[in-house]
């Protein structure tokens, strides 16, 4: 058997003693494609962080690949939530987009030309190569979305992961997204946050719920009625379940 | 203007303002893009304790502001990590405190007469040879620092969290820039003054941001852009009997407000682009 992409044991954290994650135990098999909802401030993107290795867990143990996340890194692309991050830096989309081939074992070195050709490729496949010149501030958001995505493939990573990848892009775009992940999931697992139910239900192989638990959904568990019923009461999809239940097959340990 | 050259203070000076504003030009970009002004601006201040702890233990004013200097950018960056959310009011505290001992130190220490205003203000026409060297040497250690981890300084400056995640040391980067920081403030207390070295960090920096498409070239006009407020202020200063110090950031000044205009009437029209 293969290693699992992600195996969280008993994990908890908290921030200044509120608690924010508890007792989260996943385990995800490498090339499967999972999306993560729950509602605002109910832990997807500190679960995010734990899995990146920018937060370290009070209590529990998390593997990426059979490794600790932070030895991990260079198997792994992060897609952040924020885009608008520093709009003023001088910074182009290439020099943006080569960040993803940094690494700690190569500081102090220029750039390759292995680099640049990886870099080329991703920006290619993220559509984006022709803006490689301008400033990242004078893209649309959407446009700097496909350059972040970009400098995550540029890792060549095994696990991708992205934090509402959707949240400062047009409809438009968003379609185009998730037909893209999905043909890049092919070859690489993908996690994502998001909270549009829909997106899942067309696009994801699983489903986490978080909201300070974890509720984890292997292989098609929603229906069309769920996500009915997501969309018109979002906040019983937050309760996970009362006063009628959304996500009706919970196994809850 | 050209016969005051054959002074040796004189060339000294313009060697002097011409090296300060390329470790400006470097360091102030980083300064500016990793929003560590107000640090680098109380590392200035608390670097006159150093200065009085050598006069009053008698060892050369250079060193004690440089130890000082570096000591106290450590204690702030480890702040600005530990305690995130109350890290101005620390640095804040210890601006204070390092200018409060600076001047009782020197009070305390017996039968010497310090000028104060040329630690405050700077005197660059006071630049003795030996110090050039000195900030030669510093400027070598900056350039060469910042080229061997210039990609790494880019991703920690733009996106922190993302370097830390591709494995970037983000902690140990941030200690030596404020370690460089402090040196280039050492250095261009000399120049101007400990209380206007934040203007020759912020300005050309700030100016040179909006004109460029890479930190690199954000750096290079910084630096040039600081040549030029720097020997016009001498110049100015030279002609008209003025505070050096003062006289050059007011230069510095004036070409903030004239680019801030430019870029201002440009908005408005829309026409660039």
């Amino acid at each position: 058997m293969t290693v699992p992409a992600i195996d969280m044991n008993g994990v908890w954290f908290s921030y200044d003693r509120t608690p924010i994650l508890e007792d989260v135990t996943l385990t995800l098999k490498q090339g499967d494609f999972l999306g993560i909802i729950g509602p605002n401030g109910g832990g997807k993107t500190t679960l995010l962080k734990l899995l990146l290795g920018v937060l370290k867990p009070d209590r529990g143990t998390i593997k990426i690949l059979g490794e600790a996340p932070h030895d991990a890194n260079h198997r792994v692309g992060y897609v952040p939530q924020n885009t608008d991050l520093n709009i003023t830096f001088p910074i182009s989309v290439m020099e943006v987009a080569l960040m993803g081939r940094l690494s700690r074992s190569r500081i102090g070195r220029r750039y390759s030309r292995k680099d640049r050709s990886k870099v080329e490729e991703a920006l290619k496949k993220a559509g984006i190569w022709e803006h490689r010149h301008i400033p990242i501030g004078r893209l649309s958001g959407g446009q700097r979305q496909r350059v972040f995505i970009a400098r995550a493939l540029a890792t060549d990573p095994e696990i991708l992961f992205l934090d509402e990848p959707t949240a400062s892009v047009d409809p438009e775009f968003e379609i185009d997204l998730f037909d893209f992940l999905r043909e890049l999931n092919k070859q690489v697992t993908i996690v994502t946050i998001t909270h549009d139910v829909g997106v899942i239900s067309r696009n994801v192989k699983s489903v986490a719920c978080v909201n300070k638990s974890l509720i984890y959904h292997e292989e098609g568990q929603i229906t069309a009625e769920m996500i009915d019923m997501a969309y018109q009461c979002p906040v019983d999809l937050i309760a996970h379940g009362i006063p009628h239940r959304v996500l009706p097959t919970h196994t809850e340990k | 203007m050209w016969e005051a050259l054959q002074f040796d203070f004189m060339r000294n000076a313009l060697l002097a303002g011409v090296l300060v504003s390329i470790s400006c030009g470097i360091i102030g970009s980083l300064v500016v893009v990793n929003r560590i002004v107000f640090i680098s601006g109380g590392i200035a201040h608390a670097a006159f304790g150093g200065i009085g702890l050598a006069f009053f233990l008698g060892f050369s004013p250079s060193l004690g502001a440089s130890l000082f200097a570096v000591g106290v950018a450590i204690i702030m960056g480890a702040v600005s990590f530990k305690s995130k959310h109350r890290a101005d009011t620390i640095i804040g505290v210890l601006w204070a405190i390092g200018m409060a001992l600076g001047i009782i130190l020197i009070d305390l220490t017996p039968g010497y007469h310090v000028d104060l205003m040329s630690y405050l203000f700077g005197s660059i026409l006071t630049v003795p040879g030996s110090d050039i060297w000195i900030i030669i040497i510093l400027n070598m250690v900056i350039l060469l620092t910042v080229i061997i981890f210039y990609k790494e300084f880019i991703a920690m400056s733009y996106d922190e969290e993302f370097a830390f995640i591709v494995g970037i040391p983000v902690k140990p980067l941030y200690f030596i820039l404020l370690g460089m920081t402090a040196l280039a403030v050492v250095m261009t207390i000399q120049v101007v003054g400990l209380i206007l070295v934040i203007a020759l960090l912020t300005i050309p920096p700030y100016i040179a941001e909006k004109y460029t498409r890479s930190l690199g070239g954000m750096m290079v006009l910084a630096s040039i852009l600081g040549i030029f407020f720097t020997l016009g202020g001498l110049w100015l200063s030279y002609s008209y009997d003025l505070t050096s110090g003062a006289t050059i950031i007011l230069v510095a000044g004036v070409g903030f407000f004239i680019f801030q205009a430019i870029g201002l009437l440009k908005g408005r029209g829309g026409i660039t682009r």
